[in-house]
């Protein structure tokens, strides 16, 4: 069986990368075929994850993905550099199954976007492939080290295919699209590092070595070794690293630096690093620029896939590793997410540029992702109840879903129109629903699933975020809800710029054709999605609520046992708690004088 | 632990010490001669064998002049032997323990194995590639390799001194030919400046070098490592008793170590004693610049380790407390110069438009990033658990392991382009993926592993060096990390920028030059060093075993 889960994985994760290699050395000279080929290999690879998504008809199917089980599944381990403690560590649950999905469904729409590239297609393809790979591999690994590499590995491919195949100014977005992220990227190294040598793997008890895969069962020999031994032992696995970060002596929570504890650092590297890709104000200066440069189908893949690794990296690592460092600095990173909601949402008002503007909405929609997660609703006063933080987690992650595919869509629309008349001038569009009926009505339905109109994906998010938030902060809640109303505003202004009016009046006029088969059949499974998650929502509810639960209620759990440790004077002597604290500041400021003397 | 404490006390030089003195003569004959005889059989045998290749290859040349691949395959042959002898098969590398071998003057322990099988595998590696590439002709080869054979058995001397005259030695046999070899192509007036710059800084350094021995060995009273180690600790023990005169003989030293750093610097290329590099690499071809870079900066970070560690970490725990003051100042010098060295090595590299400046800056910084392992490894030599010390030079194992492929396939690559391009001008590689797509991409893996991305083994090293210096635990050494790892985000703009100009650039229209194909020589060796990138990372684990197993000995 874990064989089995092994090939499985393995194949998701590997199968475009061998792709990209056959592609390599077979000397194929006919970029039609190599084109075809890619677009078979994301295919299969999406077959792949569809069928680990599909319901299983027993019970227990290995490989299949279990619904409304809320722990790792289908874990594949084995050692790759033991000399470091790094293993091949894979696996999946309700927060990283989801998105692998929408990646292998997003790479084939991409794949297919990818027809009017001409220039170079062999290296198109190969680089595609292999970022393919990297996204993957993001998602699925449990390993630290792992996870880092296969980080890393996405950045020098969407550094060529931003910087050969963009637009004008390609070199230069994607010089800045290579060091934003390579910033981000060694403080999440220095922050891996700190985990990984401040962890002791001996702090945790038989069942939870077990449920981490550091051993296989609870009762392996392996189990007496580790706890008995006389130095700690380190780890890079996510998950036991989680379960240290949330016990009640957390070996993360001794001091490092300027009196902050090695979490509080940790947390602040590793949300630098993820709030770069997500993107975030005030890190988000390289996002537009990538995607207006990016040609279409990468533009597609960025906003679809790559800024989800950032809220993905902040669900996975920041808040279950790091909890006492999330909870102090839960201001900090709900002010970042309501910031670049506000913000992103004016930027795109602004906008003249039409990629610009769809760039700039995204810089406003995943401000919605952070806002769900860092809004910590559960709380001394109502008791800790996990439930409306619950709602905003569960907000976010479906606001992620809902984004990729929105956005991606959006890309794909704008790129559509660009083919044709080769402008994106916002105000020299126009009347373009008379001359492509069908196109404009896709385009206003993706958009409206952008706005957040009920019945379409992006509203079940937006309103489980400000929900959810309503408990943590009245404020921001209602200042997350009014962003709705600008975010209507671009959105309605642009349709209105573009689809509406009497006739198109700008350049090319004559190019402009009906949209193809081929992009019909792009444009519209995206449409598709966002109707169908935007009525039955539980379909992908199902696949991720589970898990988000558990790390919630993990958290909840952990802040009563927090607040009771840091505070039991409170709670029994109460009013006279003060007073003796003041009397000990006093003798301490005494102490040094009289040791003078 | 005996066997270390006989190897301390055993000292040729200091009368003192020596138990030896009181014997008869012909005792102490026949004890020379079996501490002389007995390495040349057993742990020095690779460099007899070189010595005799050197022989050989010059009695070819004058007896047998007409063969002229010769001095080719013979060098290969001796080479091969000496790798043979010099790599642990047998999965230990326990080297010769006792008796001292060569009275006390080298060691023969895991490090210097580990250090000369990388130093004999990288020339191994370098022989077919000057073969491929032309440089040197058929008819000068001979003299070609008969100057880095040379140069190589100094640079095995340096990573096994443990007497200051061995350095000295050994130093000097390592810069001398490497100051003809950087002259090299005769022709070319860059070639001769290479060799002047470069053999008049050498001079220089060796002659202030000189004078920092002579103050610590007579400050000391003895030029034997162990010994001068005892000797600093009995004078820290006098410390609070004899006030003036322990300061004045502590400044004396600490103006010997930094002297003694001035020798070692110059031939790591660190800042401020770099100003040699970028010349002498822009003069000396593409080739020699590779030997230069690798081999002899890793027999000077070999040094390094071998004289900051002979004074920061002894075998007695007791004394080894006494050293704290050592450490201290070898901590600060070291790493104030990784840091400073690193840094300016990763900004002088930015406005560099031929190609061997730039890997010239590159190299720098590169010595910068394993110096700051030396650093972190003399900060935890105090602890009683040896293990963090250990670890610390180990990164630095697998750095120079590593650094050894990137930067040899690094010149290379440069030596292949200026074959066909006729010029080493980053401008000139223009487009060149169009025409060689296979070697572009090869380069472009050297490049980013030269940068540190994972999937590359440029990452594994600096992710093992970076590991060691976070393990530490202290702030000075942390403040190194973040340099470093500041230093690879600054780094990022010239590494792609070479691949930018390969890749995204135009190609210009009046390109005659033709394609280099991975089917040839060229292209093949070229992708095979490339390959390693690939292959050193995944295989990481590997390395770390090997690096590990380098150091077992050093610090018992």
């Amino acid at each position: 069986m874990s064989d089995f889960l092994t090939t499985l994985l393995s194949s998701v994760i590997f199968l475009p990368a061998l792709g990209a290699l056959l592609l390599c050395i077979v000397p194929i000279r006919s970029d039609r075929f190599i084109k075809q080929f890619s677009l078979a290999v994301t295919a299969v690879v999406f077959a792949i994850t569809l069928w680990m998504a599909w319901p299983a008809s027993s019970a227990n199917e290995p490989g299949r993905f279990a619904l409304g089980m809320a722990n790792m599944q289908s874990m594949v381990l084995h050692e790759w550099i033991p000399s470091w403690n790094i293993y091949y560590f894979l696996g999946i649950d309700g927060i990283s199954f989801p998105l692998a999905l929408l990646t292998s469904f997003l790479s084939v729409l991409a794949m297919g976007a990818s027809w009017p590239i001409a220039k170079h297609v062999k290296g198109y393809c190969v680089l595609f492939l292999l970022l393919e790979t990297g996204m993957l591999g993001v998602f699925m690994s449990l390993d630290f080290f792992l996870f880092y590499v296969f980080w890393e590995v996405m950045l020098l491919p969407m550094y060529f295919l931003i910087g050969i195949w963009g637009g004008p100014r390609r070199e230069y977005a994607a010089i800045k699209f290579f060091l934003f992220t390579l910033v981000g990227s060694v403080l999440l190294l220095v922050a891996m590092l700190m985990l990984y040598f401040n962890s002791d793997l001996r702090l945790l008890g038989p069942q939870q070595l077990a449920d981490c895969r550091v051993v296989e069962t609870k009762d392996a020999p392996e189990v007496q070794n580790i706890l008995k031994d006389a130095k700690p032992v380190h780890t890079f696995n996510i998950l036991a690293l989680a379960e240290m970060g949330q016990a009640e002596r957390s070996p993360f929570a001794q001091a490092l630096w300027l009196g902050k504890s090695v979490s509080w650092w940790a947390f602040l590297f590793m949300f630098i690093g993820f709030v770069i890709k997500l993107p975030a104000v005030p890190v988000h200066t390289w996002l537009p620029e990538a995607h207006v440069e990016a040609p279409t189908p990468i533009s597609m893949i960025l906003a679809g896939v790559l800024l989800k690794m950032g809220g993905y990296g902040v669900l996975r690592f920041c808040y279950p590793i790091c909890p006492d460092a999330a909870y102090e600095l839960a201001w900090l990173v709900c002010g970042i997410g309501t910031l670049s909601m506000v913000y992103g949402a004016f930027a795109a008002l602004a906008q003249k540029d039409f990629k610009r503007l769809v760039a700039y909405s995204s810089v406003s929609h995943m401000g919605y992702v952070l806002l769900g997660i860092g809004a910590w609703s559960a709380y001394a006063g109502n008791n800790y109840n996990a439930d409306y933080w619950m709602w905003g987690m569960n907000g976010a992650m479906f606001q992620m879903i809902a984004h990729g595919l929105s956005s991606a869509g959006m890309f794909f629309l704008v790129g559509v129109i660009y083919d044709r008349v080769h402008h994106r001038n916002l105000d020299q569009f126009g009347g373009l629903f008379a001359k492509m009926p069908l196109y404009s009505g896709i385009s206003v339905g993706i958009f409206f699933a952008a706005l957040g109109l009920p019945g379409l994906c992006g509203f079940i998010g937006e309103v489980f975020v400000v929900l959810g938030c309503w408990s943590y902060s009245t404020a921001l809640a209602v200042l997350a809800a009014s962003v709705v109303v600008l975010t209507a505003g671009y959105i309605l202004w642009t349709i209105q710029r573009v689809y509406l009016g009497a006739e198109y009046k700008g350049p090319h006029g004559d190019a402009i054709t009906p949209i193809t088969f081929r992009e019909t059949a792009i444009a519209v499974p995206l449409l598709a999605l966002a109707v169908v998650f935007g009525v039955y929502p539980k379909a992908m509810f199902d696949y991720m609520s589970p898990s988000i639960d558990k790390t919630v209620n993990a958290l909840a759990d952990w802040t009563r046992g927090h607040e009771k440790q840091k505070s039991p004077g409170d709670i029994i002597i109460g009013g006279v708690t003060p007073r003796i604290i003041i009397q000990e500041e006093e003798e301490e400021k005494l102490n040094p004088m009289m040791n003078d003397e | 632990m005996n066997d270390e404490f006989a190897r301390s006390e055993y000292c040729p030089l200091t009368t003192d010490h020596c138990p030896l003195i009181s014997v008869n003569l012909s005792d102490l004959l026949q004890d020379v001669l079996s501490s002389t005889t007995g390495p040349l059989m057993g742990s020095f045998r690779p460099e007899v064998v070189i010595s005799i290749t050197i022989l050989v290859i010059l009695l070819q040349r004058t007896f047998l002049p007409a063969w002229k691949l010769g001095a080719f395959y013979l060098m290969l042959l001796g080479l091969g032997t000496a790798f043979y002898f010099v790599v642990p098969w047998h999965g230990t590398m326990e080297g010769m323990k006792s008796p001292p071998p060569f009275t006390g003057m080298l060691v023969a322990d895991s490090f210097s194995v580990g250090l000369r099988t990388l130093l004999y595998l990288f020339t191994l590696l370098l022989i077919p590639f000057t073969q491929i590439s032309g440089v040197p002709k058929r008819e000068d080869a001979a003299e070609f390799y008969v100057l880095v054979l040379g140069a190589l058995l100094g640079m095995s001397l340096m990573v096994a001194a443990n007497h200051l005259i061995v350095v000295l030695v050994g130093m000097e046999m390592a810069s001398l030919p490497c100051y003809v070899l950087a002259g090299w192509q005769r022709n070319r007036r860059f070639g001769s400046e290479a060799a002047l710059k470069y053999a008049v800084f050498g001079a220089g350094a060796a002659g202030v070098m000189l004078f920092g021995m002579s103050l610590l060995a007579g400050a000391l009273g003895s030029a034997h490592l162990p010994t001068m180690a005892s000797k600093l600790i009995a004078l820290f023990e006098l410390f609070p008793q004899e006030r003036s005169a322990v300061v004045a003989t502590s400044g004396l030293l600490m103006l010997g170590g930094l002297m003694l750093f001035v020798g070692i610097g110059f031939k790591l290329a660190a800042f401020p004693f770099h100003f040699w590099a970028p010349d002498a690499f822009e003069g000396a071809s593409a080739e020699v610049g590779a030997f230069i870079s690798v081999a002899s900066k890793i027999a000077a970070l070999g040094l390094l380790v071998r004289l900051a560690l002979a004074f920061s970490a002894v075998p007695d725990p007791g004394a080894l407390e006494k050293l704290a003051p050592a450490r201290e100042y070898l901590v600060i010098l070291i790493s104030t110069l990784a840091a400073i060295t690193c840094t300016f090595g990763n900004l002088a590299a930015y406005g560099q438009t031929n190609m061997k400046r730039l890997l010239a800056y590159s190299t720098i910084a590169h010595a910068g990033y394993m110096m700051m392992a030396v650093a972190a490894a003399v900060a935890v030599a105090g602890n009683a658990d040896r293990s963090g010390a250990e670890e610390a030079i180990a990164s630095l194992v697998v750095y120079a392991g590593i650094y050894l492929f990137m930067n040899l396939a690094a010149f290379a690559g440069v030596a292949f382009l200026r074959n066909v391009l006729g010029s080493e001008d980053l401008h000139e590689y223009a487009g060149l993926v169009r025409r060689s797509p296979g070697f572009t991409v090869c380069m472009a893996l050297v490049m980013f592993s030269l940068l540190g991305l994972p999937p590359l083994a440029g990452f594994t090293a600096k992710f093992a060096v970076f590991k060691a210096l976070y393990e530490t635990g202290k702030s000075p050494i942390h403040a190194l990390l973040a340099i470093g790892v500041l230093n690879t985000v600054l780094s990022l703009f010239y590494y792609l920028r070479v691949v930018k100009v390969m890749v995204i650039d135009p190609e210009p229209a009046d390109r005659t030059a033709p394609e280099i194909p991975l089917r040839s020589a060229a292209g093949g060796y070229f992708f095979l060093l490339a390959s390693f990138m690939l292959l050193l990372f995944f295989f990481s684990g590997g390395v770390a075993n090997w690096a590990r197993r380098a150091v077992e000995s050093l610090l018992m």
